[in-house]
C-alpha cells in the first residue's frame, strides 16, 4: 500500500481547477513512495466531472454519486472519503475552503495525522516530508506524519496545475458510505454565490487588488484596470470588512493565497497578513500615496501617487502599450 | 447556553516578520515578541459573549462562557484577560506548544467537552502562528458533532444556530442543531454578525471585540481558573505530526520606485515583460 488518493473538488458537475494542484502533488508523492495515484471524485455530477480528470495519469478514477451529496456537507462526505482512503498511504486535497473544511475531518475519522497548506513535498529517501508556511509565511516548517495513512492539503499557488498528458484511467463507481451521525443535526440552508465573469483569484495570471483607500469607488476604479488586463480582482481585509468588496475576494494569510505573474496592490498598506497572501507573486506593483507604506518593501515597481488620478491613467497607458 | 472557547496565545502576529530562525533551523525564535491572544480566538470569545447576553445589557450573562488554553503557567495571563472581558471560568491545560499537534489538542478538547458538556464549542478557524486550520474540524469529527467552519454570522434559534460561512465563491448558510462546533472567521465581529435569541434584531454592536474595563480586570482575578494535566485528558500524548526543522522564507529582491505611469507601463512591458 503505497498509493496516493487525490480528493477532487466538484462544483456544479465540473471538476474544479483546485484539483489539478493536488494531482501535481500526487504525481510527486507517488513517485517518491513507489506507488500510483487515483482520484476520488465525489459529489453531485461526479460522473461527468470525472471525465474531465481523464489524461492526468491517475490509475483509477473513483466516482461517488448520491442524491444526498447535492449540497456539500463535511458530515455527509467524510465517511465515504475515509472509507476509500483506507486503501491508500497518502490522501491529498487542495487547501481551498472545501479542502480545509473536509480533510481534517477525514483525517480524524482515520486516526491520521494532517498537515495543512503545504507548499512543497520533499523526498527523504523513500519517505515524505512536507514544507508548510507558518507565522503568516514568515517561517517554513518541515514536518512529517507518523500515521499509516497521511492526510495533507496543498496550497494551490505552490503546486502548478497538472496538465493532461494523455492515457485513460479506469473509471470505477464506489458506493456512497452514508452520512455520519452528526449529519442528522446539520442542514444546508442556502448558498449565496458571488457571480463574476472574471477569472478565479487563485488561478488568474494577473490580479488587481484594492484596499481601504478605494472606499465606495472600489469597482468604479478597479474594474477598468482588471478589464484591460483580463485580471481577477482581489481586496484587502479592510476593503472586505467595509463592504467595498465581497469577502470572497480577500487576499492574505486568512483569505486567498495568490501567486500570479503580475499583482497590483492599489491603496493597500501592506500589512503582514496581506503580504502573506501575495508575496509569492512574480511581479508586484504597488500604488500608494504614502512613500513609507510597507507594501513598497515587497513591490518590484512602486509608484507613490494618488490612486484616483493614477489608475485611470494606467488603464490608458496599458491600452496603448498593448496596441 | 453554555459555550466553551479554546483560546491560544500567539507571538504578536503584527510583528510576525520579526520571528528568527537560527542557522541550525532547529526552532522558530519568537523572543522579543509580545504574547497576544490569537485574534480568531478573541473573535470567538466576542461571539460567545454576544450569544450569551442581550446585546442591550451586555453585563448580564445568560448562560456560561468557559475559556480553555493549552500552555505553560504564563498563559494564565491570556486566560485572565479573557475573564476580564466577560468569560465566567477558565481552564489551563498544562502543556507546551512543541509537544502538541492539532490532533492532540483536539483529542484533549474532546475529553474536556465530555466533562463540561457545553452546547457549543466556539473557536478560531486558525491559530495565526501554526496557521493550521484544523483543530475545530478534528474535534467535531471526534465528537461526531455537526460543525460550521469559517463563520461570519451566527443567529441563535431554539436549540440551533444558523451560521453564515465564508467559503470560496460566496456565503454558505447552515443550520446546526446543538451541540455543535463552530469556528469563526474575521467578519464575525462586525456590528450585526451575531444575535442571541435575547438580543433585539435592531441592536448594533460596536465593530470588533469589546475591551475590559478596569473594575472587570480587578474582578477577573477572583474568577475561577482551574489547572488540568494534559494526561488527565489524553492518555496517549504522542503527536501524529512532527517538525524536523524550520527555514526562513526566501527574501524578495528589492524593487524600485518609478516616477510616473509612463515609466511603470514601460517597465512592465519591456523589463518584466508581463503585459
Ligand atoms: C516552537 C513550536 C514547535 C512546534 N512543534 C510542533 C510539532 O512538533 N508538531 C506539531 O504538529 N505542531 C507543532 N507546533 C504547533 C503546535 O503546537 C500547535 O499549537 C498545535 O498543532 C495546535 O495548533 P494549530 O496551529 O494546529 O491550530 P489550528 O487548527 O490552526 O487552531 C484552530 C483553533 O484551535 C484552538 N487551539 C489550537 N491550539 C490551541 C492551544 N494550544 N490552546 C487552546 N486552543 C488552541 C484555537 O481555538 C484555534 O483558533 C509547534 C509550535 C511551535 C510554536
Ligand atoms: C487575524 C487577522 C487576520 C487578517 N487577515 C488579513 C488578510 O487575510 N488579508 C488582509 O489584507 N488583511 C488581513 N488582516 C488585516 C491587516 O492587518 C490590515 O489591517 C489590512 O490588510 C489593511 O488593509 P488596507 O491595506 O486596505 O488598509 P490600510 O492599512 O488602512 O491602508 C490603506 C492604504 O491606502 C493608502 N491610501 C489612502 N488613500 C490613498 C490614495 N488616494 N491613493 C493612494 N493610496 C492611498 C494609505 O497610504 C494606506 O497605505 C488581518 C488582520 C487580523 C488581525
Amino acid at each position: 500500500m503505497a498509493d496516493v488518493l487525490v480528493v477532487a473538488e466538484v462544483a456544479e458537475g465540473k471538476l474544479k481547477k483546485t484539483t489539478h494542484s493536488a494531482v501535481t502533488f500526487a504525481q510527486k508523492a507517488a513517485a517518491t513512495i513507489g506507488g500510483s495515484f487515483s482520484i476520488l471524485v465525489i459529489g453531485d455530477g461526479a460522473g461527468k466531472a470525472a471525465a474531465e480528470a481523464q489524461g492526468l495519469g491517475a490509475a483509477k478514477l473513483l466516482v461517488v454519486e448520491d442524491a444526498s451529496l447535492k449540497n456539500y456537507l463535511a458530515e455527509r462526505y467524510a465517511p465515504t472519503v475515509a472509507a476509500v482512503a483506507k486503501g491508500y498511504a497518502v490522501v491529498v486535497g487542495t487547501a481551498s475552503a472545501y479542502g480545509k473544511d473536509l480533510l481534517p475531518r477525514v483525517a480524524a475519522r482515520l486516526g491520521a495525522g494532517y498537515a495543512s497548506d503545504i507548499t512543497e513535498v520533499l523526498a527523504d529517501g523513500g519517505t515524505l516530508k512536507y514544507k508548510r508556511p507558518m507565522f503568516a509565511g514568515n517561517a517554513f516548517g518541515i514536518c512529517s506524519i507518523s500515521t499509516p495513512i497521511q492526510v495533507v492539503s496543498v496550497r494551490q499557488s505552490a503546486f502548478a496545475a497538472a496538465e493532461p498528458t494523455g492515457g485513460q484511467s479506469a473509471v470505477e463507481t464506489v458506493a456512497y458510505a452514508g452520512p455520519s451521525k452528526a449529519a442528522e443535526r446539520v442542514e444546508f440552508v442556502s448558498f449565496d454565490q458571488v457571480k463574476s465573469a472574471r477569472p478565479e483569484l487563485t488561478e488568474a495570471r494577473v490580479v488587481v487588488s484594492g484596499g481601504r483607500a478605494l472606499k465606495e469607488k472600489f469597482n468604479q476604479v478597479l474594474d477598468p484596470l482588471a478589464d484591460v488586463l483580463g485580471a481577477a480582482v482581489g481586496a484587502s481585509r479592510a476593503a472586505c470588512d467595509a463592504g467595498y468588496a465581497p469577502s470572497d475576494l480577500q487576499v492574505g494569510q486568512t483569505g486567498k493565497i495568490v501567486a500570479p505573474q503580475l499583482y497590483f496592490a492599489i491603496g493597500i498598506s501592506g500589512a503582514i497578513q496581506h503580504l502573506a497572501g501575495m508575496k509569492g507573486s512574480k511581479v508586484i506593483v504597488a500604488i500608494n500615496k504614502d512613500a513609507d507604506a510597507p507594501i513598497f518593501q515587497v513591490a518590484d515597481y512602486g509608484l507613490v501617487a494618488d490612486l484616483f488620478a493614477t489608475v485611470p491613467e494606467l488603464v490608458k497607458g496599458i491600452q496603448a502599450a498593448k496596441g | 447556553m453554555k459555550i466553551l472557547v479554546p483560546l491560544k496565545r500567539v507571538a504578536d502576529p503584527d510583528n510576525a516578520n520579526k520571528v528568527k530562525i537560527p542557522a541550525s533551523g532547529e526552532k522558530i525564535d519568537t523572543a522579543g515578541l509580545e504574547w497576544k491572544p490569537n485574534p480568531f480566538d478573541e473573535y470567538a470569545l466576542e461571539a460567545a459573549l454576544r450569544l450569551t447576553e442581550n446585546g442591550t445589557q451586555p453585563k448580564v450573562r445568560a448562560g456560561e462562557v468557559v475559556v480553555v488554553t493549552f500552555g505553560p503557567k504564563e498563559t494564565e495571563t491570556t486566560l485572565r484577560a479573557a475573564l476580564a472581558t466577560g468569560a465566567d471560568r477558565a481552564i489551563r491545560v498544562d502543556a507546551t506548544d512543541d509537544k502538541l499537534d492539532g490532533d492532540l489538542v483536539a483529542r484533549a478538547l474532546r475529553a474536556l467537552v465530555e466533562k463540561e458538556k457545553p452546547d457549543v464549542v466556539l473557536m478560531g478557524k486558525q491559530a495565526v502562528d501554526g496557521d493550521s486550520n484544523q483543530v475545530g474540524q478534528i474535534l467535531a469529527e471526534l465528537l461526531d458533532w455537526p460543525m460550521a467552519t469559517f463563520a461570519a454570522t451566527i443567529r441563535e434559534e431554539a436549540g440551533a444556530l444558523l451560521v453564515g460561512r465564508e467559503v470560496d465563491g460566496g456565503v454558505s448558510t447552515l443550520r446546526v442543531k446543538l451541540p455543535a462546533v463552530v469556528t469563526v472567521d474575521l467578519r464575525i465581529v462586525a456590528p450585526t454578525s451575531v444575535y442571541s435569541l435575547k438580543t433585539p434584531q435592531t441592536h448594533k454592536y460596536n465593530d470588533g471585540v469589546r475591551f475590559a474595563a478596569l473594575p472587570a480586570i480587578m474582578a477577573a482575578k477572583k474568577k475561577p481558573l482551574a489547572e488540568v494535566k494534559l494526561a488527565d485528558l489524553a492518555s496517549d500524548q504522542a503527536t501524529k505530526v512532527s517538525y524536523h526543522g524550520f527555514a526562513a522564507p526566501p527574501a524578495r529582491k528589492a524593487g524600485i520606485k518609478v516616477k510616473d505611469v509612463g515609466e511603470l507601463v514601460s517597465k512592465l512591458k519591456n523589463e518584466a515583460k508581463v503585459l
